[in-house]
């Protein structure tokens, strides 16, 4: 029972009793000790009226205590009708995440001149990164549940340098919908076979397949709306149609095309299920069909001259897609497997405009048609907690491009030297090691035969972690 | 184009399973609350369990068959408190969570990641307590009468045989686990910290030096050392822990290793929810005598 005491040291120290600078008569003296003692008193009456007070909770506790017990059984009832209701991310604001990159990059072959030889240009951000450190691109991903109704994810990617902030998704999805149907509208990544529609840092090496690359330019992020259905059987069924404006290859690479109604329009559909209990698998087909209108590509001509051409036609892609993952007793913590590979077949008719601005020969106009295919092949295999190793093969077959122009006699092959015929293959080993599910740094050696006659040793070191909400993974 | 899509679509309704009888349709996140659902409603509901005792419940993968069952299920029951973060949404209906009728232990006062894997609604490994099996059996016996309001009464009656039966039970444990009051045990994940609650058991330490980090040569070594100074009785481990690091610390400590079942289904004996406790206490008991 220090208290009382302590306070009126503190009473005193504040009154400045000790400081002897003060002259202080003995009457003062006097009435400041008799207030003091006045103070203490009344302090030491307090203290022992709060004790009082709080023996009393005490014991009122003790009784609650026992209630309480009674009350148990009413409030499991009365959370039974409050149990439909959800933990919220955050309380009410979205969950928010944030994954960082970086990569340092040893390339045999200059990144700047970087092509994929027989396969028309996608004029989207296909190559290898710059030499050197760099930082990559960060992703900031917000969602939510809007209402019991909806659910909304933005996902923006922010560029290390002056090209801003880029929306990759921004979407909102039914959540209510009965009978197994989602509806999903806004921008979004399309389903049209199986890596699109996963983030960069989900994937399993450091980079996209070539196939990826030229058939959708990297990734297919389409602004538009998504019908999707899941069969209520149990072996996982789905089907899916997209209607998008075709904003992006291979629907131009200018924005869409300037239409009412629909730019690309793309169906798939996914089956899947179990095997034993350690193997999960699922295999997918997808179509994407667009017309894609002065589609443009730079490509140097016979003269050297660096000319515009120009693609209005069709464009049909066909995919096809297959996982496989295994982990014994499907706990992967310590070692499990994912098999994956897509094949890709595209045909292309229409006309090609070569030059169209007049730089070189002049503006002409020809058939186009092709028929090009490609796939990859990969495995990622996690022999200990926390290390993976994986090989992947890419093969690309530049198939047939008939050209109105050459046909004719007008122009040379020579003149569009990129559609030239060339199977571009890639061998990539990656190790990658993941202290923890949010941190990943990954080792990666490509072969890259992308370029006609060059091959580009291409020496990748990465990391990916990423901090904030954890949202679901995709299989 | 249009032919495969007449094929697909072929496909698709040919695997229709049409539900025979009218069983509500449960998808339970983990064998316990499949064990529990089938304890309560009996063949009245077809439950299907989406993980098993042998995987680790804090690190579950989302795959195409459970997407198929969550869809046609009449009722969801996981545990919630963010175990299934990585796969389930919460939120979708018929959802019930079970961590919610329980309080939870451990709710962290810092939620920060550097702390390893925490879980900031509190230890979601709710299940090895029987008096919280007990508390969600209650709320579910509700949510099932609920849903099919035709059969409630059979629910109620069913749940309140249930209870009166498994309240016996617990008595019973709780005499069998006198002994084992404060046994101090060493845990490999802190996924038993119920149970170690209810029977007053006394965690001495964990192999992983943090949630979710797997055990480090170092953090072993000093557990050795804290071993030869406060012995525990026991070095518990499940059905899913790399039994390494358990084998190791005994090894040179002479303390035994036990591997404990997660779940229902996690060891022979652990058939059912009765046999899961009763193997629960019977192995630490071994450990004991």
């Amino acid at each position: 029972m220090n208290r009382p005491r302590l306070m009126a040291f503190a009473v005193a120290a504040a009154l400045g009793l000790s400081n002897s600078a003060f002259a202080v008569s003995d009457q003062e003296l006097k009435d400041l000790r008799e207030q003091v003692r006045q103070m203490k008193l009344e302090y030491e009456k307090r203290i022992e009226a709060l004790e009082r007070r709080l023996q009393q909770a005490e014991q009122a506790a003790g009784k609650a205590e026992a209630a309480a017990g009674k009350a148990q059984e009413t409030a499991v009832q009365a959370a039974v009708q409050a149990s439909s209701r959800p933990v919220a991310e955050n309380a009410l604001n979205p969950g928010v995440s944030l994954v960082l990159n970086s990569v340092y990059a040893n390339l045999s072959r200059d990144p700047r001149g970087f092509r994929i030889d027989g396969f028309v240009p996608t004029m989207g951000e296909i190559g290898p990164p710059v030499r050197g450190l760099s930082l990559g691109e960060s992703e900031l991903v917000f969602a939510a549940n809007i209402d019991p109704y909806f659910r909304g994810t933005l996902i923006a990617s922010v560029s290390p340098d002056t090209n801003g902030a880029e929306i990759e998704e921004g979407y909102i999805q039914t959540l209510s919908l009965s009978n197994g149907f989602t509806i999903k509208a806004g921008r979004f990544f399309s389903g049209v076979g199986y890596l699109n529609q996963m983030h960069a840092h989900a994937w399993n090496f450091a980079d996209a397949p070539l196939a990826n690359k030229v058939f959708l330019g990297d990734r297919l992020a389409e602004d538009g709306v998504q019908f999707r259905w899941i069969a209520p059987t149990d072996l996982y069924v789905d089907v899916g149609l997209e209607l998008g404006r075709g904003r992006k290859f291979p629907g131009g690479p200018d924005g869409g095309r300037n239409k009412n109604g629909f730019g690309s329009g793309v169906l798939f559909a996914h089956i899947g299920g179990d095997i034993g209990t350690g193997t999960a698998w699922q295999a997918g087909i997808s179509y994407l069909s667009t017309s894609p209108r002065d589609r443009r590509f730079d490509d140097p001509d016979s003269t050297g001259t660096n000319v515009t051409n120009s693609y209005n036609g069709r464009s049909r892609l066909w995919a096809l897609d297959g996982i496989l993952k295994w982990a014994p007793n499907r706990n992967p913590t310590t070692t499990n497997f994912k098999l994956q590979g897509e094949y890709f077949r595209r045909r292309e008719d229409g006309d090609l405009t070569y030059d169209t601005l007049a730089q070189s020969l002049g503006t002409q106009t020809g058939a186009f048609a092709s028929r090009q295919s490609g796939w990859y092949l990969q495995g990622v295999y996690q022999f200990v907690r926390r290390w993976r190793a994986g090989y992947r093969y890419d093969r690309l077959n530049a198939g047939t491009t008939e050209l109105g122009l050459v046909a004719s006699g007008a122009l040379a092959a020579a003149d569009f030297p990129i559609l030239s015929a060339y199977n571009p293959t890639r061998h990539t080993v990656m190790a990658d090691w993941s202290p923890s599910e949010f941190s990943r740094i990954r080792l990666q050696f490509a072969r890259d035969k992308s370029r006609l006659g060059a091959t580009d040793n291409q020496v990748l070191l990465q990391y990916i972690m990423s901090l904030g909400a954890h949202g679901a993974d995709k299989f | 184009m249009k032919t495969i899509i007449k094929l697909l679509l072929v496909l698709a309704f040919s695997m229709l399973s049409w539900p025979v009888s009218a069983a509500l349709r449960v998808f339970a996140c983990e064998p316990e609350w499949a064990a529990l659902a089938q304890e309560l409603a009996g063949d009245r509901v077809s439950v299907y369990s989406a993980t098993t005792a042998m995987q680790d419940a804090d690190r579950i993968e989302a795959r195409p068959s459970l997407i198929a069952r969550v869809r046609s299920a009449d009722l969801l029951i996981c545990t919630g408190s963010q175990m299934e973060i990585g796969w389930i949404q919460p939120g979708s209906p018929g959802y019930f969570e079970a961590s919610r009728f329980v309080a939870k232990l451990e709710v962290p006062s810092v939620v920060d990641r550097s702390l390893g894997d925490i879980h900031p609604a509190g230890n979601p490994h709710i299940h090895t307590d029987p008096r919280n099996i007990a508390k969600v059996a209650e709320a579910l016996t509700q949510r099932l009468a609920q849903i099919d309001p035709e059969n409630a009464d059979a629910y109620r009656a069913r749940g309140k045989s249930f209870l009166e039966r498994w309240r016996s039970a617990i008595e019973k444990w709780e005499r069998q686990a006198a002994p084992l009051k404060g046994m101090p045990i060493v845990e490999h994940h802190r996924a038993f910290v119920y149970l170690v609650a209810w029977l007053g058991l006394k965690e001495v330490g964990t192999l992983e030096p943090i949630p979710g980090i797997p055990p480090t040569p170092s953090h072993l070594a000093g557990l050795v050392e804290a071993m030869r100074r406060q012995p525990a009785k026991a070095i518990v481990y499940s059905t899913y822990n790399d039994p390494k690091a358990a084998a190791f610390l005994s090894e040179r400590t002479k303390i035994p290793a036990v591997m404990l079942p997660y779940s229902v289904g996690g060891t022979d004996k652990a058939k059912d929810l009765y046999g899961f406790f009763d193997d629960l206490i019977g192995r630490l008991l071994g450990v004991v005598k």
